[in-house]
């Protein structure tokens, strides 16, 4: 217990503030990701078989390769290619770009795979009869959208975007080998300094149940919340 | 582009892709057995067992996987009374940790997998072996499993692909397998597009094998 104290003396306060770390990392992540879902999932649900295509390409790559190897690729890569652009605007330094920058766009594009399956998912099996009254209605698009569409969509959605939120929350502990301090870093760093790493990778698992544990009493009352009525 | 390096590069991540299928079949052949013994208990009426199994799937999909890597691999070598035993002889190398760590998270996932496959089936099934007088050992062996099998080949192949890319995390723990080696060869050259381009249609390669394999088993055991 005197390993977890705050403080100085011990890992309690640098564990609690890896613990935000890896919180904003997941958070940030979902939401590039969601970023990403908004513009391949109208791809792959087009009428055009090269949109399709795109769309396709995209969840196939980054679900077929680890997670791992896109984290080195956007590690290794990412300040080169920003250099590369820097330097055809005449700037010619070395440009690092922010481990938690790096880090939540790789796992974003990996978690935007996988909620772009969720939503194409979410919309195919809504009911066509829903587009068709709501279009002999004289209902405008972006309404349809907003008021009939996206309701029903989500209430389909949330118990599958809950597993993409697990998958993203646990990939994020892969963004430890890019050096950010978030729980895996912190007990590597605790680990090795007090030579004990049965204990903080221990409870580095049980932080991260805690975490998975509460995300999903969280999103239980979300379910609740969508499902009104059904 | 460097054309080059990616043709030099090939067979070298060819031949570390011999080490990710190495570790991908024997986690999964290991992880079967584990998921299968959990799913039997899961589904017993005996609350202790049925809660410790429960507990069991909860706590290694709950958890990423390199944390487990690392506990096994760092962590239980601190102990000494496993560095006393014969266990060490097993868990000093990596190459045994990671397909220990694997095989228990993939027997995780199994076994939920397995627990709904055995649960969809239906009980008619299961009467009508009954009243035709076969023991219910011969019931379990001969008419649950292999139904349960065939419900649960498509989750299960998801689970194979899902593996594959989890034993990229063996290079974390100096293993030289396909993003091992990849990464190395980023590392030595900060060329990572090419070698990313390179590893990636490997895996993608792997992955669609696999897909296939399942696919071609869904249809020979349709019924």
């Amino acid at each position: 217990m005197e390993l977890l104290a705050f403080g100085d003396t011990g890992w309690g306060d640098e564990l609690f503030y890896a613990t935000l770390m890896t919180i904003a990392v997941s958070i940030t992540a979902m939401l590039i990701g969601f970023l990403f879902a908004l513009i391949f999932t109208p791809l792959k649900l087009s009428k055009y078989k090269s949109l399709n295509l795109i769309g396709n390409f995209y969840t196939t790559v980054i679900r077929g390769v680890p997670e791992l190897l896109v984290i080195y690729l956007f590690f290794f890569g990412g300040s080169g290619a920003i250099m590369f652009v820097a330097s055809m605007f005449g700037y010619y330094e070395y440009i690092e770009i922010n481990a938690f920058i790096t880090g939540s766009f790789a796992i974003g594009i990996i978690s935007g795979a996988y909620s772009t399956e969720v939503f194409r998912g979410a919309i195919q099996s809504i009911d066509k009869g829903q587009f068709e009254a709501s279009k002999v209605l004289g209902i405008k698009k972006y309404i349809q959208f907003y008021k009939i569409i996206l309701p029903q969509m989500l209430r389909l959605a949330i118990p599958n975007l809950s597993n993409v939120w697990q998958i993203t929350l646990k990939d994020t502990s892969l963004i430890s080998v890019t050096g950010l301090v978030e729980i895996m870093r912190q007990s590597y760093i605790a680990a090795g300094s007090t030579r004990d790493p049965l204990f903080f990778y221990s409870f580095a698992a049980v932080l991260y149940l805690l975490l998975t544990f509460l995300s999903m009493k969280l999103i239980n009352r979300l379910e609740i919340k969508y499902s009104r009525g059904f | 582009m460097d054309l080059e390096l990616m043709i030099n590069s090939f067979p070298k991540l060819l031949n570390a892709s011999v080490i990710t299928i190495k570790l991908l079949s024997l986690s999964l052949f290991f992880g079967l057995f584990i998921g299968l013994f959990f799913a039997v208990m899961r589904m017993s009426k005996n609350i202790i067992f049925n809660k410790f199994a429960y507990g069991y799937s909860y706590l290694f999909r709950g958890t990423p996987l390199l944390v487990q890597i690392f506990i096994i691999y760092f962590g239980f070598g601190q102990i000494e009374f496993i560095r006393n035993s014969f266990l060490w002889i097993i868990l000093k190398e990596p190459y045994w940790c990671a397909i220990i760590a694997f095989a228990l998270n993939t027997g995780a996932y199994t076994s939920e997998i397995l627990r709904s496959a055995f649960q969809t089936i239906k009980k008619g099934y299961i009467e009508a072996g009954k009243s035709l007088g076969i023991s219910s050992k011969i019931i379990f062996y001969k008419i649950q499993i292999p139904i349960a099998i065939r419900q649960s080949l498509p989750a299960y192949g998801n689970e194979i692909i899902l593996m594959l890319k989890g034993t990229s995390l063996a290079s974390t723990v100096t293993l030289m397998d396909l993003t091992g080696v990849a990464k190395y060869i980023i590392s030595t050259t900060f060329k990572p597009i090419e070698v990313f381009i390179v590893a990636g249609s490997i895996y993608l390669f792997m992955t669609f094998i696999i897909h296939n394999l399942i696919k071609f088993l869904e249809r020979k055991y349709n019924y």
